[in-house]
């Protein structure tokens, strides 16, 4: 065009405001299909809290229940198990649960509400397979001989202890998960929310 | 005209690092060359009217169907097995898209809206190419890939309109497989090869799905480049239906074009803007398209023991659906429903023709005498009459003037090689005229 | 004779019926009316929720009428039923089936399937209509019968509180002659509530859909000033 050269400051602008509204609206747009990718309200139904009565487990006895499509293991521990506890202190590599993955309440040695039980997504926390129940101490899990017992990750050899801590220069970054829960009663747990009631 | 591919010089860099990677990138693909041959040095007409808005908008509407279409397949799911409510998977999964996905009624409809709206537009374009002579030559090839478009549109939509699962998607598939059966010595077999079992299943809404997602979307957007690519080559038509070609200044470039972009793209966003206030308007405050867009038939689930009441395709079969109800004789020892079937295959497939029909001296109506108009005019007349009864249940009255209507239908192009010649035609003027 | 003359007189029915061109009543309701929204859920979960599901709809939905999540768990679910759960019907489809013949049809988008080529709305009319024209008529193994739906094979699920209707075959109209709970207009209204729940059941962000709506035009109204200033912008070179 002749007048291509001319600096046209009306067309400049009308092309930057078209530019601007049209994006906004761009931008408005794209709102339904990136809200779309999150969970549906189907898959926040199958993640609603979820009631266990633990009446029939057993001292040394772990159970296994599904929340929000993981597995949620209930422990219940002998005073042998939890006496192994304060002798791996150095040997773990978050001994006090410094660091965020359990609510306060259970931030303790035992890292649960009740010394003994212990509530803990059964998930790694390198990669995310499902570690194995190694209880028995010693070699007989061959687990070598100085084995108090706790967990092994089949997929990339990480070590748990019974309170779901980390063992020190293994893959997995942190202690397993304590997921929020709360005691409905003595012997049922609410698994997925903190508070009674809701 | 240089075209894409042409003698574009390559793109030089200023030396800022954009520049760098715009020569980088030029050097080893035409960029340059597609931007210029196809929108900045693509020398379009300068009079292009309203209806010369439709082929973007066409475009536009492919965007918006294969957008919503991926993010609709991320949670649809093609079973037609009953869930525990008694409901089939696939119709209760469109629910689930409609009330339980974040975000998800807002795609649902932009794509049910969408599919009325493509064949809105596309009957526009079809429209304006009948009006202005875009299909004749040298712009043959253009149209038969838009003839293309249109045969793959109609499958597309009819695969994906049995996906919702409904009772019309489930009728419909029916009916429409059926209509195979009436094809003499293969029809049973080649309805039983289309549905994959002896009556329409889940073996027909999975292949329907892998059609409509995958087969027919992937030779669509083939079709629509190859379009593109033969309109870029011969230049567009315009309403005078002259060739801005024969006029061009010392550089070559025709006297009466002007470059696609900036010109035609800032027009084609107002159209864009214009054409999504209508789309808008239908989706947030009439997504049912008054039962025509989203038929209401189609809220009930398919059902193999209950036909609904009545039957009709979605508004944009109907015309094609009342040739094929027209049809009640027997030919040569063949069946209504053949002849049935055969007429409405034909009547799809002779726009095909329309480019070797048409023997009229010029292109556009503007300078074609009273035949022509009239003749137009009934043929859109026809097409809609064949359209609204198409939506109804058969009647006498409505099979008489689907039949007249049927006989015109096919009148306007078979007697088209007499009447566009016998017809008064205006001088054609030199140069294009902007009115 | 008499079988004959009865067929007679039934015969505009039937061809009403038949032909689908029953008057409707028009719904007078509205969904933007919350508290009426909320009885009439209450009135589907206790009188059609026994026999229909509502499957695609989540109890969670109904907080959207304005109820608390205690409210809904207290007063509009089935026992062990979760918040987030489906409405289901508490039967199995399979065993309504051997007990109706038919499996009952799911109610969640009912209003919308009943809808008109032309006249989408027409779902809330047909609805008022027939959940008002149920008449005794001991010919039907129910012993019901309905105008705007001949030969229904649903009983009079609410006749405790409408009455009931006979059909006055000289004049074909519907007689009250036995009173309900609710008088004429009362049960209109309750009628009207439930077809309500049932026109937002269909689609429970409607309301919201229509509001957004107009923003978006707003929006592109918006856009439109620019745009055609912009293309005026540029097409004052071409003559």
């Amino acid at each position: 065009m002749s007048n291509q050269g001319k600096v046209d400051c009306g067309r400049r602008r009308l092309v930057v405001a078209t530019a601007a509204v049209g994006g906004a609206g761009a931008v408005a747009a794209l709102v339904p299909f990136v809200s779309s990718l999150l969970p549906s309200e189907r898959a926040k139904a199958a993640g609603a809290p979820v009631e266990v009565d633990i009446s029939k487990l057993e001292s040394g006895q772990m159970m296994t229940v599904e929340w929000r499509g993981k597995p949620v293991w209930i422990i219940n521990r002998t005073k042998e198990m939890l006496d192994t506890l304060p002798k791996l202190a150095d040997q773990v590599a978050d001994p006090k649960s410094e660091k965020n993955q359990q609510p306060a309440y259970a931030q303790n040695e035992t890292r649960s509400v009740k010394p003994e039980l212990l509530v803990v997504v059964g998930i790694c926390t390198h990669l995310g397979c499902s570690p194995s129940s190694k209880f028995k101490a010693g070699a007989e899990e061959g687990m070598g001989a100085d084995w108090l017992g706790g967990f092994l990750c089949p997929c990339h050899g990480s070590t748990f202890d019974f309170a779901g801590r980390v063992f020190k220069a293994k893959p997995a970054p942190t202690n397993l998960e304590v997921p929020p829960h709360v005691y409905l009663a003595d012997t049922r747990i609410l698994i997925g929310e903190d508070k009674k009631g809701a | 005209m240089t075209m894409a591919g042409g003698n574009y010089e390559k793109y030089k860099s200023d030396g800022s690092l954009a520049g760098n990677v715009l020569e980088w990138v030029d050097a080893r693909f035409p960029a340059t060359s597609m931007w210029k041959g196809h929108l900045s040095e693509y020398y379009a007409p300068k009079n292009f009217n309203f209806w010369y808005f439709f082929g973007s908008l066409a475009l536009l509407v492919l965007v918006i169907q294969i957008v919503t279409g991926i993010f609709l397949v991320m949670h649809y799911k093609p079973d037609a097995a009953l869930n525990a409510a008694g409901v089939p998977v696939a119709f209760a999964s469109v629910e689930y898209i409609m009330r339980d996905v974040p975000g998800g009624w807002i795609i649902r409809y932009m794509h049910s809206t969408g599919a009325s709206a493509f064949f809105i537009v596309v009957y526009l374009h079809m429209f304006r190419g009948l009006i202005y002579g875009s299909y004749r030559k040298p712009r043959e090839l253009t149209w038969l890939f838009g003839v293309g478009i249109f045969l793959v549109l109609m499958g597309e939509a009819f695969f994906g309109y049995l996906l919702p699962w409904g009772q019309m998607s489930y009728w419909g598939a029916q009916v429409i497989v059926n209509l195979f059966g009436a094809i003499p010595v293969i029809g049973n077999d080649l309805s039983i090869v289309i549905r994959g079992d002896f009556v329409v299943g889940d073996a027909t809404l999975n292949r329907f799905f892998s059609f409509h997602v995958i087969a027919f979307p992937l030779v669509l957007i083939g079709l629509v480049a190859a379009h593109i690519l033969a309109l870029h080559e011969t230049g567009s038509n315009n309403p005078d239906g002259i060739d801005i070609k024969e006029k061009k200044d010392e550089k070559g470039i025709p006297l009466d074009g002007i470059p696609f972009h900036p010109y035609y793209t800032v027009k084609d966003i107002v159209g864009v803007v214009v054409f999504l206030m209508v789309f808008s308007a239908v989706m947030f405050f009439a997504p049912e398209g008054a039962g025509y867009f989203l038929e209401t038939p189609n809220f009930y689930p398919a059902d193999p023991l209950k036909t609904p009441p009545h039957i009709a395709p979605v508004w944009y079969f109907t015309p094609y659906y009342s040739i094929l109800r027209a049809m009640v004789w027997n030919f040569f020892g063949l069946d209504a429903k053949f002849w049935g079937v055969v007429a409405m295959g034909a009547s799809v497939v002779i726009f095909a023709f329309l480019p070797w029909l048409d023997r009229s001296p010029v292109r556009s109506i503007r300078y074609r005498g009273p035949i022509t108009k009239v003749m137009i005019t009934l043929f859109v007349i026809c097409f809609f009459i064949l359209g609204y009864l198409g939506t109804l249940s058969p009647s006498p009255m409505g099979e008489l003037i689907s039949q007249v209507c049927t006989v015109f239908y096919f009148a306007f192009f078979l007697g088209m090689p007499w009447w566009s010649r016998m017809d008064k035609f205006k001088p054609v003027p030199e140069r294009v005229t902007m009115k | 004779m008499k079988k004959f003359l009865i067929a007679l007189l039934f015969a505009p029915v039937l061809a009403f019926a038949a032909g689908g061109n029953v008057h409707l009543d028009k719904w007078p309701g509205s969904v933007s009316d919350k508290a009426a929204l909320q009885n009439g859920a209450k009135l589907f979960v206790n009188y059609c929720q026994n026999c229909h599901g509502a499957s695609y709809m989540r109890y969670k939905n109904l907080m959207d009428l304005g109820l608390t999540e205690a409210q809904v768990k207290e007063n509009l679910m089935l026992a062990g039923d979760k918040i987030g759960d489906l409405m289901m019907v508490a039967a199995r489809s399979d065993e309504q089936k051997k007990w109706f013949g038919a499996t009952p049809p799911d109610l969640t988008i009912i209003a919308r399937a009943r809808g008109e080529a032309g006249n989408a709305g027409a779902g809330a009319d047909w609805l008022y209509t027939y959940l008002r024209t149920f008449y005794k008529d001991d010919k039907r193994p129910t012993g019901w019968n309905n105008v705007a739906f001949e030969a229904v094979g649903m009983p009079h699920v609410l006749w405790e509180l409408q009455g009931t209707q006979v059909l006055n075959h000289e004049t074909h109209k519907l007689e009250l002659a036995v009173p309900g709970k609710l008088s004429p207009a009362e049960y209109d209204k309750a009628v009207s509530d439930l077809v309500g729940f049932m026109v937002w059941m269909g689609e429970p962000q409607q309301e919201f859909r229509r509001t957004l709506g107009i923003f978006v035009l707003a929006f592109l109204a918006l856009l439109f000033v620019v745009a055609y200033a912009l293309k005026k912008e540029y097409w004052k070179d071409i003559h």
